[in-house]
């Protein structure tokens, strides 16, 4: 019995590896390889049925320091597919954050269960990548170092790892601050040093809370460009959660609206708008303004929930 | 609008460029007059303190014997460099305190260091010897000296022991606070990364952690002198604390004094290279924006 799991499990890993880009293929056949396993891989069986992620009834709780329990989130019940985008809106402190954490394997969830790629999320895993809503750069590393960083953990030789941050810190436009640290660059630059060194890793499953909240607006629609071909590039599924609909809605195939804390799924809008999109141009066509007055109708109302229960507990 | 108005912001924009060179020359030169005022009051107040020092003694206000004054210090010194101490020359006396004094903070850096970190980032061992080390800080640890004096002998390993245990504490309790106080999302941040536990330690947790290991290290070396010096000083055959003792023990005022004055200055030399050093590895660091 045991036997037979072990190698259920490790099919399952092997087939993930399979719908890696083409650049991993060849790692993906020396697994399928292994021992026991090809034996199992048939034809028919390689095509993959399990989502990138999976909430299934899954609730965090926190422990307060006066010892009280806070439900952050509830029953939340999500489904992103492999290589979807899918966008999370809500009120301010309704649990955006702590669901990305609990898909990312930062926190346990207190209920239910939380599955990336079929399986249930322990620790965190290696296909993850997350931009932070706080800053998180490495103070004591400079630009350049701060983006290696996540290759260098991950073992990658030195030279091969510069030479991938610097292409990303081409990408982002800071190529000519390599050598500054972070106290020495701006809130939007130490932003895209913190976009670059996770898209250095190639995350599978990128989470991302309000990427692009710090920067200036040019900047923002630029990035937001650069991540949609990015994704059309590397297939990983992403989960950006914002407060800007509009940018939730140019960006996403799935609109997530969350109520007001303690959150869970209120409403989730397929959004039809056509590929490849160009942020700047997808905002000015009638059905964008459609989806949006949809969306907002169901928003606003969590959004004045949150604002009413605010201004009672000040009063 | 009178004509006058007009004429003016050109004759204004004319005037400009040589304007600010006029104002920042004048801004360089008043800061100069005040590092000079600041410079100048600080040597005033010092030979003012010495004068007066000088004069109550000479006249009697003060009792000399017990006091002494600033130029019989001044002659000790001058002999002590020129014809040597009871215990061999001024220099050796300087070396061999400032030996014990370093390998002292060298030993009780490095130990509160590892521990420091060690029980700041495993929460069991925290717990297990958290009470432990509550109750060896809380006694004076300077008592300890005169029990290194038996267990050590003379020679400068007591001196050691008493520089390490004075050490220890500050340090440690600096790394432990340190190691706890990390940035959640850094190490988060380093986790979703790929970095290992291990990894974590050493290349979130410690960075993190020197800010507060330094200012540590600072006052610490004073702790590391004082540890010898009070262990020169209940016995031994070398050393700046045996110079005190001697000249307590001679009666000779003057002595102690003098021997105080060249540890102070000994202390600011170390106090200067450790600011150097810490200059040096904290580039990361925004300048301090308070004026020191
Ligand atoms: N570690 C924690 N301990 C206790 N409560 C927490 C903790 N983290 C979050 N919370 C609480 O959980 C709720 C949800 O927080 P979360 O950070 O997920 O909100 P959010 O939707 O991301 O908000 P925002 O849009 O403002 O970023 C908040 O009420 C917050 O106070
Ligand atoms: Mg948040």
């Amino acid at each position: 019995m045991g036997r037979v799991r072990f190698a259920f499990v490790v099919l399952r890993r092997a087939k993930r590896a399979e719908h890696r880009s083409v650049g991993r293929r060849g790692r993906a056949l020396t697994r399928l390889s292994a021992p026991g396993v090809t034996l199992l891989t048939s034809p028919g069986m390689t095509s993959n049925t399990s989502p990138a992620i999976e909430l299934r009834g899954a609730g965090k709780a926190f422990r307060t320091p006066s010892g009280a329990l806070h439900t952050a989130v509830r029953d939340l019940d999500l489904t992103v597919e492999r290589g979807e985008f899918v966008a999370v809106v809500g009120p301010t402190g309704c649990g955006k954050s702590t669901t990305l954490t609990l898909v990312s394997g930062l926190e346990e969830p207190t209920e239910g269960e939380v599955l990336v790629g079929g399986e249930p999320v322990h620790g965190i895993g290696g296909d993850v990548g997350f931009v932070f809503q706080q800053d998180a750069v490495f103070p004591w590393r400079t630009v350049l170092s701060n983006v290696m960083a996540g290759p260098r953990f991950r073992g990658v030789p030195k030279t091969e790892a510069r030479e991938r941050a610097r292409d990303w810190l081409a990408r982002v436009g800071l190529s000519a601050f390599e050598d500054r640290y972070p106290h020495q660059l701006s809130g939007g630059q130490r932003k895209r040093v913190a976009l670059a060194a996770t898209f250095v890793n190639d995350p599978k499953i990128l989470l991302m809370d309000e990427p692009f909240s710090a920067l200036d607006v040019q900047t923002r629609a630029l990035m937001s460009d650069q991540l949609l071909d990015l994704w059309a590039g590397t297939g990983s599924s992403v989960v950006f959660v914002t407060h800007d609909l509009e940018e939730s809605i140019a960006l996403a195939d799935k609109v997530v609206v969350m109520t007001a804390g303690p959150a869970t799924v209120k409403e989730v809008f397929t959004i039809d708008l056509p590929r490849p999109r160009k942020v700047e141009e997808v905002r000015l066509e009638p059905r964008f303004l459609e989806i949006y007055r949809e969306i907002w109708s169901s928003l606003g109302e969590e959004v004045r929930i949150t604002r009413e229960r605010g201004a009672g507990h000040a009063a | 609008m009178p004509p006058e108005s007009v004429s003016l912001p050109a004759a204004g924009t004319l005037a400009k460029p040589t304007d600010a060179a006029e104002r920042s020359r004048t801004r360089a030169r008043a800061v100069r007059r005040r590092v000079l005022t600041v410079n100048g009051t600080r040597l005033l107040v010092l030979v003012v303190f010495l004068g007066v020092w000088e004069w109550f003694s000479r006249t009697g206000v003060i009792d000399p014997f017990n006091f002494s004054m600033p130029s019989q210090i001044w002659d000790q010194i001058t002999t002590w460099i020129m014809h040597g101490t009871a215990q061999g020359s001024l220099g050796e006396q300087v070396w061999t305190t400032l030996q014990e004094a370093v390998y002292g903070w060298v030993i009780g850096v490095a130990t509160g260091v590892l521990l420091g970190i060690a029980l700041g980032r495993v929460r069991f061992l925290a717990d297990v010897f958290g009470p432990y080390v509550k109750v060896l800080n809380a006694m004076p640890r300077i008592v300890l000296a005169p029990i290194f004096l038996i267990w050590f002998g003379l020679g400068p390993a007591s001196k050691v022991a008493s520089a390490v245990v004075l050490v220890f504490f500050p340090v440690f309790f600096n790394a432990f606070q340190g190691a706890r106080e990390v940035d959640r999302n850094l190490v988060s941040n380093a986790r979703i990364l790929g970095a290992s536990n291990r990894k974590v330690t050493f290349q979130v947790v410690i960075p993190s952690a020197t800010s507060w290991i330094f200012t540590s290290l600072h006052v610490s070396f004073g702790f590391a002198l004082i540890g010898a010096i009070v262990g020169e000083y209940i016995g031994a055959t070398k050393g700046l604390g045996l110079m005190v003792s001697t000249a307590q023990g001679t009666f000779n005022s003057a002595g102690v004094y003098a021997a105080m004055v060249i540890l102070a200055v000994v202390a600011l030399i170390a106090e200067g290279l450790l600011t150097f050093l810490e200059k040096r590895l904290f580039r990361w660091k925004p300048a301090d924006p308070g004026a020191r």
